[in-house]
């Protein structure tokens, strides 16, 4: 197992190589020239152009330009964005990163969480209406234009009703007199998110310890409340509660749009997995043991059907910048999708080229945890 | 004493070939019937070809080609209220600059059949070609391709053509050519070399080669034929894939192409018009739903095949 993990991380760092080196020459092939991208730039003051150009290594030839980049983005620079100047690159990422994460992270919990038990029955009932309906509801909201998906949503719930705002990140009007940086509540939130999900958890973990099923119930509910109302109280007394809401009110409608598109794909692949698995001899023998329905269902055949479905979420997590570049346009989330296409549209050299690479190093890494998932989760594969 | 001659003839190979390939199509046929969603997927497949060959057929009789033509046209008639809504001269209304929506939609399904259909086919050809010979070859050619293939799948898709599109300006058969090639060597070897691997082992080959079959014939005639059919189901969430990636594309306004349902969408939002929802909703529904709806009968198509290739999905 040891010697496997290692193995593939020393192919993955010569993919990734590869990778930055494609990179590097897509957009050495550009039209606009690199190098003097930035010289007629006037929000970079002149003698900073001279500086910047050694820092990105834009003085030599292409060769030194090349050799420049690898090392610049192993030892962790990546240059200072042109559009935003003094700004780093690093900054505008580790800003712009963790709001698209928490969007993806959230909506695939959520279509996640109602994907699973549906994709189930419907595959247990396999050949009803129920099946045909909600595989064409799935199929529906799987292959549905984003864009158009978007507009839907904004008008129902943004221009009809009335209920949340129609794009953004924030109110500007009502942060004027905040005295908090967005970004510091933003961090505060995910705390929060993340707060509580190791709550549920541990509460779950603590339940295990009572016999009967509804006491453990009871358990899990009861901390479950006191989590949420101890974050409640701490919102509230700390006063950065409605500045919180805030940024969760326009969070709301880019949320609801990519649930819907990853529960149609997470509620279909879960589906035929299942039907995969039903066929297996051991469900069959789960069956002859005249064991009940749901039991064959829940304990035996969805556990082992869940495995591409894992697989599958965690190889999305590489394609955060791919699937966010549309929805955050068309909400103006300042994600890291809407920053990647502005950059490139802009020519903003470094700040487009570090977005990629680090999207690199996320699919990297993705792959990465699911061969090893996979390898720890099914007892039919061995390295 | 002589020899009663056999007078028995053998049926021609081409009449054998014809009788058993008309009923596998049969039996295939009514799995795919079975399936319910594959044939709703290629009815509505079917109602945008006809909306497409009716094209024509309206511009040279009924339509007047200066005022319906799906880029140049303008009506004369409504000068100073376009977009103009709905009316029985236009039944989905105009857009900002006077064209006919109904027009362009019926004018762009054309191109997006002929990239969605040429970048998938490229696609599948290359991956499987790629997946064939690696499975058969196995050693440093699979080690190339498979590396290659995870590379490929390194880079997000869509923000890889956004690059592109800026160091090739593209039209649609750019787009397509591009869309096919870099599909080509991704993730669809990976499982196209898998499924051939299964057939690499069947006793079948082994008897090929003992009586001598070259590598290249038993790629051909072995290994190929018996991944078609995977093949074909990837051809059909492809055309999904590369349908949905052209209109996002043009809707950002990043092709260059002259008229497309993305590009009408693009229209409406660049004139401002999306930001008023309910009042011009014939600007972006109609081109927004022919997207979906052909994106999504690909699709079921291709679940529909899914069922036929992979017997486990069928009912029980």
């Amino acid at each position: 197992m040891l010697r496997f993990i290692a193995w593939r991380l020393v192919q993955n760092v010569i993919v990734f190589f590869l990778f930055l080196t494609v990179v590097f020459f897509l957009f050495q092939a550009m039209p606009g020239d690199y190098t003097k991208q930035f010289i007629m730039n006037p929000k970079i003051p002149p003698e900073a152009r001279e500086q910047l150009k050694e820092r990105l290594g834009l003085a030599g030839t292409i060769w030194d330009q090349y050799a420049h980049y690898i090392r610049n983005v192993f030892t962790g620079n990546l240059g200072v964005s042109f559009e935003h100047y003094p700004r780093e690159v690093w900054s505008i990422i580790a800003e712009r990163l963790p709001r698209t994460a928490v969007l993806f992270f959230v909506a695939t919990m959520v279509a996640f969480s109602w994907g699973f038990p549906l994709g189930r029955y419907i595959a247990w009932k396999r050949g009803s209406v129920g099946d045909y309906g909600a595989t064409v509801m799935g199929v529906l909201f799987y292959t549905i234009f984003t864009p158009l998906l978007a507009i839907i949503l904004l008008f129902v719930f943004a221009n009809q009703l009335g209920w949340f705002r129609s794009g953004g990140f924030l109110n500007p009007r009502f942060w004027i007199r905040a005295g908090v940086s967005p970004q510091t509540v933003f961090m505060f939130l995910i705390a929060t998110v993340v707060g509580l999900l190791l709550w549920w958890g541990a509460s779950h973990l603590a339940a295990r310890r009572l016999g009967h099923p509804r006491s453990r119930k009871l358990m899990v509910r009861s901390l479950t409340a006191v989590g949420l109302g101890a974050a409640v109280w701490a919102w509230y007394g700390s006063g950065l509660g409605p500045y919180g809401g805030d940024i969760v009110w326009h969070m709301v409608l880019p949320l609801l749009e990519l649930t819907l598109i990853s529960f149609g794909g997470t509620m279909l692949l879960m589906r035929d997995s299942m039907l995969e698995v039903v066929r297996e001899d051991y469900i069959t023998t789960a069956r002859a043991k005249g064991l009940p329905d749901k039991v064959v269902r829940d304990k035996h055949a969805a556990r082992t059907a869940l495995l591409p479905v894992i697989t599958s979420f965690v190889l999305s997590i590489g394609f955060v910048l791919s699937g966010g570049i549309i929805t955050e346009t068309m909400f103006s989330w300042k994600g890291i999708g809407l920053t990647y296409l502005n950059a490139t549209l802009q020519q903003d050299f470094p700040l487009a080229m570090g977005c990629l690479t680090f999207t690199g190093i996320l699919a990297l890494t993705a792959h990465l945890v699911a061969d090893i998932l996979y390898a720890l989760l099914d007892p039919r594969i061995s390295y | 004493m002589t020899t009663k001659t056999n007078t028995y003839r053998f049926e021609p190979l081409w009449r054998v070939r014809l009788r058993l390939f008309w009923r596998s199509l049969k039996k295939n046929w009514g799995l795919f019937w079975e399936s319910r969603i594959g044939p709703i997927g290629l009815g509505i497949i079917l109602a945008f070809v006809l909306l497409m060959a009716a094209h024509p057929i309206l511009m040279s009789t009924v339509w007047d080609p200066k005022v319906y033509d799906p880029i140049m046209g303008f009506d004369q008639k409504l000068v100073g209220q376009h977009p103009a809504p709905p009316s029985w001269a236009h039944p989905l209304g105009t857009d900002p600059i006077g064209r006919d929506i109904l027009s362009q939609l019926m004018w762009s399904a054309r191109s997006e059949f002929a990239l969605g259909v040429t970048a998938a086919v490229i696609t599948v050809t290359i991956g499987t070609l790629i997946g064939s010979i690696c499975a058969y070859f196995g050693g440093l050619v699979d080690i190339v391709f498979m590396r290659l293939a995870d590379l490929m799948m390194l880079f997000p898709f869509f923000a890889l053509l956004i690059v592109m599109q800026s160091i090739i300006p593209m039209d649609l058969i750019k787009l397509a050519l591009i869309m096919g090639g870099l599909g080509g060597f991704g993730g669809i070897t990976i499982v196209l070399k898998s499924q051939a691997l299964t057939v690499k082992v069947k006793p079948y080959i082994e008897a090929a080669k003992v009586a001598g079959g070259s590598s290249f014939h038993i790629i051909r005639n072995h290994i190929i034929p018996n991944i078609l059919p995977i093949s074909f189901l990837y051809l059909m969430f492809n055309v999904t894939g590369a349908i949905f990636s052209e209109a996002a594309l043009s809707f950002f306004g990043l092709l260059d192409i002259r008229m497309s349902w993305g590009i009408m969408l693009n229209t409406a939002q660049d004139a401002g018009y999306l930001g008023a929802f309910g009042y011009y909703w014939w600007l972006w529904a109609p081109p927004g739903a022919a997207i979906t709806l052909l994106c999504f009968a690909f699709y079921l198509v291709g679940r529909g095949l899914d069922e036929i290739v992979n017997p486990r999905l069928r009912k029980r």
